[in-house]
This record gives structure tokens, sequence and C-alpha cells, in this order.
């Protein structure tokens, strides 16, 4: 296929059209495809075959890093930086390093939930080619798109399976 | 009565009000919400807006004042060294935890209604939270070396006290904002798509389009962008609990009769969702009739929110109830007296304001008519707003002005700086949430489409 063609696009009428088209492609061996929604669509990940998100483990990390940068910090300064003695407690007085300890992994796990999502979903993307049809534009509002990527093993048949699966509007996006 | 079986419970066979009223189908509900943003700013808009920025202003003015004069201008004295704007930081900061309660805990539970209201609930949080912060920045003294409060490496080789409550209210206010602005944003992502989707001019296409980050609805994007919504509702859940409690041990960690009470995070936590949901009410009953959007947020939508506000009211009630009989019960005497001096002493008018309206007020809510009529919620709500005023304004001064030494006993009256300062407060909070009203869908459209029976791919199933 040519090289600046990033792939076909169809739209189609419903959630229920577009879950079960999803499957059909699937069912026929595509890969590189994706469906597009206002919102949300239940099924959808097992439809088109992607793997569970890995998100979790990336907000592990940065939670595990906010919990010992905070206990950390409280400590060193606590007990070698800045050394007050309060009430005769002991300097380190790790009870009272609970409140802060935790606020700072719920900070750090929340940077790395959203700039991990971002990451993974390679956010911001100020230029795509599907921005520029005209008919995505529904995509936000009321529309339900799938594309098959020009990088598919069987992109050639694309336009006709497409319209097989109940596809109308059928579009071919530029790179 | 009849009993679901557990097999109705799965398939949520429950008969359930309708989340959306009037047919609409998605097209007309993107109109609808979209409209505020898209048409010019309808009048009550822009007299508004000048009202508000007439009171931040005055924020303004007061506060350079107060810089200017020293903290002299405002009505503290010894022994009541927290006056207003501890009351108003609590007061602030408790309204904020109902965005962040709607928005994380009922998204947990799967309150689907939540969806109308989220948005609206999480932008007034992060107002509020920012009026908040105003009144503590500036009690300090200095307000320009409020930075020795966060831990930075300076040429004085000084660091922050962490044992001090205060300085764990620093980290748990700021995390409570960082955190809630981030969950509002990554909630607003696809709406802010869909506006750029529909911009006429290119200049808002590109402005919205920079905010948007290029969304376009890919399901490879769908699944982890719910991940991501599902751990950030997991993360504000026990954060939002940890804030007013922290909040509550500036008080409790002291030896202060009155404050210093093991029952004083659950009560502040409560009087928080107590005030924010009222809050809520108060601005919902506005906006949804001002744009009309009354088939979006819905009269059992509003039900749903006074339902809450009676079982927090009745949690707060308790909590007063239990402190008079810790106060007996501990037969300490000064923590008798402190209570006794509430209820009967120089500050009884305030005590008594706010039992009638965090207590008395809402049992109107347990009756249908009133918990779905509109004058007598916002009334109601409007009440609950003023009797929380004045729980921290008991909670702080009471305990203050008569502790251990009748000899250095005193009273406390604010001055004119007090007053302007916290009317000014509300300029600051109704200029961001009128500018957000107007620039910003006010409802989080994606997840009312999300919870449609439309939106169900296979509705055979139910």
């Amino acid at each position: 296929m040519s090289e600046n063609c990033f792939g076909i696009l169809a739209e189609f009428k419903s959630p229920h059209d577009l879950l079960s088209a999803a499957e059909k492609l699937r069912g026929k061996g595509y890969k590189n495809f994706d469906a597009y929604s206002p919102f949300p669509i239940h099924g959808m990940d097992e439809a088109t075959g992607i793997k569970p998100s890995i998100l979790g483990w990336i907000v592990l990390v940065g939670g595990a890093l906010g919990l010992s940068a905070g206990f950390g910090l409280q400590t060193w300064v606590s007990t070698s930086a800045y050394k007050i003695i309060v009430s005769g407690k002991p300097l380190f007085s790790y009870q009272a390093f609970v409140p802060v300890t935790f606020e700072l992994m719920v900070l750090f796990a929340a940077f790395f939930t959203v700039f991990g999502m971002f990451a993974l979903n390679k956010l911001p993307m100020h230029y795509h080619p599907l921005l520029k049809s005209k008919n995505f534009e529904s995509v936000t509002s009321h529309g339900y798109f799938i594309a098959i990527e020009s990088s598919d093993p069987q992109f050639n048949s694309a336009e006709n399976v497409l319209i097989e699966v109940g596809g109308s509007n059928i579009e071919k996006i530029e790179e | 009565m009849t009993y679901l079986t557990d097999d109705q419970i799965v398939k949520e066979e429950v008969i359930r009000k309708p989340l959306v009223t009037g047919a609409y189908d998605f097209k007309q509900l993107t109109n609808v919400v979209s409209k505020p943003v898209e048409s010019k700013p309808p009048s009550w808009w822009l007299i508004g807006l000048v009202c508000s920025l007439s009171l931040l202003l005055l924020l303004k003015a007061m506060l350079v004042y107060l810089v200017w004069e020293g903290v002299g201008v405002w009505g503290l004295n010894n022994p009541v060294g927290w006056g207003f704007a501890i009351v108003n930081f609590v007061f602030w900061v408790g309204i904020g935890h109902a965005g962040t309660l709607i928005s994380a805990i009922l998204f947990l539970f799967r309150q689907k209604w939540r969806t109308a209201i989220n948005r609206f609930a999480e932008a007034m949080t992060i107002f509020a939270v920012m009026a908040a912060g105003i009144f503590p920045a500036f009690h300090i003294g200095r307000v320009w070396v409020a930075y020795w409060l966060f831990p930075i490496p300076n040429s004085m080789a000084m660091w922050p006290n962490f044992r001090s409550p205060l300085l764990w209210d620093v980290f748990a206010v700021s995390t409570y904002f960082t955190v809630s602005l981030l969950f509002w944003y990554v909630g607003l992502i696809p709406d802010i798509a869909m506006i750029r989707d529909r911009a006429k001019s290119k200049i808002k296409a590109k402005v919205y389009g920079i905010f948007a980050l290029g969304w376009r609805g890919a399901n490879r994007h769908w699944q982890h962008y719910e991940k991501a919504y599902l751990i950030l509702a997991a993360l504000a859940t026990p954060l939002v609990l940890s804030v007013h409690s922290i909040v509550s041990f500036d008080f409790a960690v002291s030896q202060l009769p009155g404050w210093h009470t093991t029952i004083f995070p659950p009560y502040f936590v409560a009087g928080a969702i107590f005030s924010g949901f009222s809050m809520v009410v108060t601005l919902m009953v506005l906006a949804r009739i001002l744009f009309k959007m009354e088939n979006i947020m819905t009269i059992h939508h509003l039900e749903c929110m006074n339902k809450i506000i009676l079982a927090t009211g009745m949690m707060v009630g308790y909590a007063y109830g239990m402190e008079f009989f810790m106060a007996w019960y501990s037969a300490y005497e000064y923590e008798a007296f402190a209570f006794i001096n509430r209820a009967f002493g120089p500050y009884s008018w305030a005590y008594w304001i706010m039992i009638s309206c965090n207590v008395i007020s809402p049992q109107l809510f347990w009756s249908k008519k009133c918990r779905t009529s509109i004058p007598i919620m916002f009334i109601v709500s409007i009440f609950v707003n003023i009797g929380m005023w004045f729980e921290r304004f008991v909670i702080t001064v009471t305990s203050l002005h008569r502790d251990f030494l009748p000899s250095s006993w005193g009273y406390y009256s604010p001055t004119w700086v007090d007053v302007c300062t916290f009317i000014g407060s509300f300029g600051l909070f109704f200029t961001m949430f009128l500018l957000f009203l107007k620039f910003l869908p006010m409802i989080a459209i994606f997840e009312v489409k999300a919870v449609l029976p439309e939106a169900n791919p296979h509705p055979e199933d139910h």
C-alpha cells in the first residue's frame, strides 16, 4: 500500500454495531485496528483483543517512591539535618511521620497515574491523521468509528471488510 | 415489602429512576451541555461576574492592607490567637470535600447518579481549596516567607518541624489541591476534546485543542484512561478522609479542653461532607435553572444529595451530643466547663445558631415533600452553610477564649477587616466558578452518556 496512507476509517451506527464489527474484524485476523467512541464501551477490550493495562504497576512504583521519599526526608531532617527537641520526644519519632508519609505517597502515586496514562497513550499528540477527517469530528459526541491501519498485513482488503461488517462512510485517511 | 433475589441484584433489575429525563439522544445531550460554552454569556452571568470581581477586589484590598499594617488589623488577641482566619480556612476546606466524595467515593460505590454532578462538584472543590489556602498563608504573619513551610534547601540551613500537625496540614492541603486538580483535568480531557471538535472558530479549536492533548476516543486510550480514573478515585478516597482528619489534628493534638478529643477526625470529616453537599445543592439549584439543565441535573439527583445531607447532619448532631457526654463522663472539670461555657457562656448565641442550622434544619429532609422541593432545599442548604461556618467559629473561639486560668480569659470579636476578608473570599470562589461555567463543560458528558442504557452494547442482557 502507499507510504503516506494512515488507514481506512469506517463509521458505525451504535455501540452495539461497533462492538460486533470489532469482534468480526478480530475473528478475521486483523490486528492493527482500533475502535473510536465518545465514551468507553463495555467489552471492547476483549473484542479488539488488547492486553490489560499495566498502569497499576506504574502507580505502585510511584506510591512506593513517594512513601520512601516522604519517610526518608522526615527521618533525615529530624535526626540529622535540623535536630529540634520538642517536648523531650525522641528525634526519630516515626509515629509523627505517618501523615506526611501518607500524603506524599498519594501525591506521587497520583502523578504517576496521570503521567503514566499520558505516556501509555502517547499523549499529548496534537497531530494525528484521524483528526483531519471532517466526519471523525463526531467521535467525541455521538460517532462510532473503526480505523484499520495501513501497517496491518491484511490491509489490502480492509475497505471491503469494513463494508462487510457494517461500516459506512468509508474514508481513506492520509498520513 | 418484596425482597430482591440475588439474581435480580446482579442483573440490576431493580427499577431505577432514569438518570436523564426527557428523551435526548447522544447528539442532543452534547448540544445541551456544550451550549453554555458556545453561546454568548447570559446577562445574569455578566452581572454575577461583575459582583464577584468586585468582591475579589475587596479581598485583595484587605490582604494588601493586612500586609501593609500587620496582623494587628485583625481582631486576634491573647488568648484568642486563632480567629476568623482559621475558621474560614476550615470552612472552605470542608466545602471542598463534597466534590471529592462525589467524584471518588461515589464512583467506587458505582453510584451512577453522580455523573451529572461530579464535574460541577469537583470544580467547587478546587476553588474552595484555593479560597481556603489564602487564610493560613496570611495568618502566618509574614506571607512573603510562606515557602519556609516547605522542605526547600535554603541558605539558613533550616528545615521544618515534621512533628507539628500544622506542617502535616501544609502537606495534606497542598496534596489535596494537586490531586483534585489532576483528577478534575483527567475527567475533563474527553469533554474538552468534544468542545474542540465542535468549535466554529480557529482560535477556539486551537486553545481547546491544546488542553484536549489530541484526544480522539480510541479504545486503546479509553482502556488506560479508565484505569487511571479508577486509580485516581481509589487514591482520592483515603486522601479526602485524611485531609480533614489532619485539619482536625490542628486542634485535637493540642492540650486545650474542647479541642483535645479523639472524636475530632471522624466528626470533622462528617461535617466537611455535610457542608460541602449543602454548598453543591445551593449552587446546583441555581445552575440547573439558569442553564436549563433540569433534565440532566434532575430532582432525583437533588433528592439523593439531600439524603446525604440528612445522614451527615445526623452524624454531626451525634458528635455534638457525644462531646457533651465525654465532657461529663471523663470527670475532667476543665472539659466539662468548656462545654457548659460553649452552650451557656458569652458565645452561646453562636452555639445555638450552629445547633439550629446543623441539627434542626436538616430534619425537614425526613419528608419526601421537603427533600424534593426546590425552595425548601435551597433554604436548608443555606442554613447548613451558615451553621457549619458557626460550628468552626464555636470550636475555635469558645475553646480559646476561656481555658485553664481565669485571669487570662478574654473575648474575641472580629474587626471590619476580618469580615471583609471573609466576604472577599466568596469573590474569589464565585469568580472562578462563573468562569468555569462559561468556559468548560459543567457536566461530565462522556460519563453521563456511558451510564445511559443506549450506551450498553448488549441490550439483550437486560
